[in-house]
């Protein structure tokens, strides 16, 4: 059967309807034109940031370069030098912002995120504890610095989604409960990261506040390689999900009528949020409102009813990429990125709970 | 069209067959026993009304029928084959219901809506087929909802919320369908719109229908079949005539009440009196 390409007769005429063979679905302008533009928003802001430095090479240039025909010089820069540190950043932003869709829609809450429920807070007390304790004498302390810091981060932001799970497991997950129990935790790795910090020496603690504040300096490949082979799992997973969320979202007992196995696809959405947002943060910090922000200005972007994932995703990339190479082009001084998403995402939080959503209560 | 969503069995059939029954059943929430060893049979084609005072366990039982809820002992049968037992997508395609009050999403479409009751009949692949576009189509037009199919759902009124809902059942394609209280929050005009529009359901498409109501000369005026419960047991079940006596209104409501025939339908109506102890 050749492809269709037909305009159904219900809904606005934005809707395509797509059949090859035993395949179909509903298309949307948006849903297909926000994804692509901020993918090539993306490439063009990833090459501009790994063409700035003390060795600057133009765009073109380095989309050559990227393609391997570019000379030695440039490929050693390029593909060597800068290109983890915004490999990090794309997949970092990509994993928030899928993590941040999915927690958004299973909770039915835009609050909700990785950042409120605490899988940051945990993370970071994870790679806090390696800071501080690291280098004293205690057998913990060896344990923990031998870990390293990465997967310490890792470990505690696992920990607490677990712990999360656990306490907002009733036979399935209840969303205003997930949000409450993460806002607990969260409040208990806020209150460990502060006690390690005031252990700690003056070095320490300032080390420890740079990793914090979420940043993409110094990233090697050594970070990119786990992050890139955990999403090209998980990110499957998440839009496998899609069509799941989208009955989910009516209710438990709607959901359940209309055939969805409801405690399974939470587990598995659950999961596969938590890990993401873990894995981002073991690799770059915990990057603030990134998670937050993105799904519901997708949202916006696209229409619909929930946070679209792959629009949150990729611009979930854009927003961690440009905002790094702002801190390294425009700002004096060469801020950490988690600053600028901070920037950027708090007035937006504030405004969301001025507009006071329907959904929120 | 009309093929796609005509009720698949036949009519003709002289003893209508049981499409779902409570055998036996235990509900409980927590320790708290709700419903306890309680047989019901509903028969292919009918339409029953499951009436009862609050807190009787009207609901609960709702929700075992359509296997949102376990029973602790005893099971629950659909089309001779244990419902707890059976793929929960194979059940969806057979068996709709609706809880009480659902929320749809805020920005949710009148037609997303309705086209998500076709999410037991799609797959990965298989995501909007020329059948899921046709009966959504359908479903909308047949519930009037064709207009308003752009708009969203927490914009409509009650009453047309409530329209949109059932529109998603339809869409659903199940000839078995369970309401749990369809005219809640609604003036009696929109009740009756409802309950039109489900015993329509019931009359042109040969669905099979229970539904919770409150309402007792309502249910009794649409319901062929009433079903009276009280602290979790059936007390009644029957015709409206059978059922609706001033015995069983002083026994489960404590009301006493004079029965005499609705002048418009001939079915039994309650005028209330007084509440008893």
């Amino acid at each position: 059967m050749s492809p269709t390409l037909t305009r159904p007769r219900l809904g606005p005429d934005k809707r395509r309807t797509v059949r090859v063979g035993p395949a179909s679905g509903v298309v949307r302008t948006r849903q297909l034109v926000v994804p692509v533009v901020a993918l090539a928003a993306l490439v063009v802001v990833s090459a501009a940031s790994m063409g700035r430095g003390d060795y600057p090479i133009g765009v073109l240039d380095v989309l050559r370069t990227l393609v391997g025909a570019g000379d030695p010089t440039q490929q050693f820069i390029v593909t060597e030098l800068r290109a983890p540190r915004v490999v990090v950043g794309v997949l970092v932003g990509l994993a928030l912002g899928i993590s941040g869709a999915l927690v958004q829609t299973f909770a039915r809450n835009p609050l909700a995120s990785p950042d409120t429920l605490g899988i940051n807070a945990g993370a970071s007390a994870g790679a806090v504890a390696v800071i501080v304790l690291g280098g004293s004498a205690g057998a913990g302390g060896q344990l923990l610095g031998g870990l390293g810091l990465p997967l310490a981060a890792l470990l505690g932001g696992l920990v607490t989604a677990l712990l999360i799970f656990v306490l907002a497991w009733r036979k399935g997950v209840d969303g205003y409960r997930l949000v409450l129990v993460g806002v607990g935790l969260s409040a208990v790795g806020i209150a460990a990261v502060d006690w390690l910090l005031t252990r700690s020496t003056i070095q320490d603690a300032t080390a420890a506040t740079v990793w914090i504040t979420g940043s993409l300096n110094g990233r090697t490949w050594d970070q990119a390689w786990p992050l890139g082979l955990v999403l090209l799992v998980l990110v499957p997973v998440a839009l496998a999900c899609s069509r799941q969320l989208g009955v989910l979202q009516f209710g438990e007992e709607t959901a359940r009528a209309l055939g969805v196995r409801v405690g399974a696809t939470q587990a598995v959405v659950v999961l596969v949020a938590v890990t993401m947002a873990a894995v981002s943060v073991s690799a770059a910090g915990p990057i603030g409102f990134v998670a937050l922000v993105v799904p519901q200005v997708a949202v916006r972007l696209v229409g619909g009813s929930r946070p679209p994932l792959l629009a949150s995703g990729l611009l979930g990339a854009l927003l961690v990429v440009a905002a790094d190479l702002l801190t390294r082009t425009v700002l004096p001084v060469a801020l950490p990125v988690g600053i600028v998403t901070a920037v950027v995402g708090a007035p937006y939080l504030l405004w969301l709970l001025v507009r006071g959503r329907r959904a929120l209560t | 069209m009309t093929a796609v969503l005509s009720h698949p069995t036949d009519l003709q059939r002289t003893a209508p067959r049981v499409r779902l029954a409570a055998e036996q059943v235990r509900l409980a929430y927590g320790d708290r026993v709700v419903v306890d060893s309680l047989d019901l049979e509903l028969l292919d084609g009918s339409f029953t009304a499951v009436v009862g005072p609050n807190g009787c366990g009207k609901s609960t039982l709702l929700k075992a029928l359509g296997r949102l809820l376990r029973p602790t002992s005893g099971q629950v049968v659909l089309d001779g084959k244990p419902i707890a037992k059976t793929p929960t997508r194979e059940v969806a395609r057979v068996l709709g219901m609706l809880p009480q009050t659902p929320v749809a999403p805020e920005g949710l479409t009148v037609a997303d809506l309705v086209a998500r009751g076709r999410h037991p009949h799609q797959s990965w692949l298989r995501q909007w087929s020329r059948d899921d576009e046709d009966v959504v189509a359908e479903a909308l037009s047949w519930t009037d909802m064709a207009d308003l199919a752009d708009r969203p759902v927490d914009a409509l009124s009650g009453g047309q919320r409530q329209r949109a809902w059932i529109s998603m059942a339809l869409a659903q394609g199940t000839d078995l369908l369970l309401l749990d209280e369809p005219t809640t929050y609604l003036d009696l005009s929109h009740q009756i719109d409802v309950l039109e529009l489900v015993a329509r359901l019931h009359a042109e498409r040969g669905r099979t229908v229970a539904v919770v109501l409150h309402d007792l000369n309502l249910a009794a005026r649409y319901a062929q079949r009433l079903v009276a419960m009280k602290d979790g047991v059936v007390v009644a079940s029957g015709t409206p005539h059978e059922v609706l006596t001033e015995q069983l209104l002083a026994d489960v409501f404590d009301l006493e009440a004079r029965v005499i025939d609705d002048p418009v339908s001939g079915t039994p109506m309650v005028v209330p009196v007084r509440r008893l102890r």
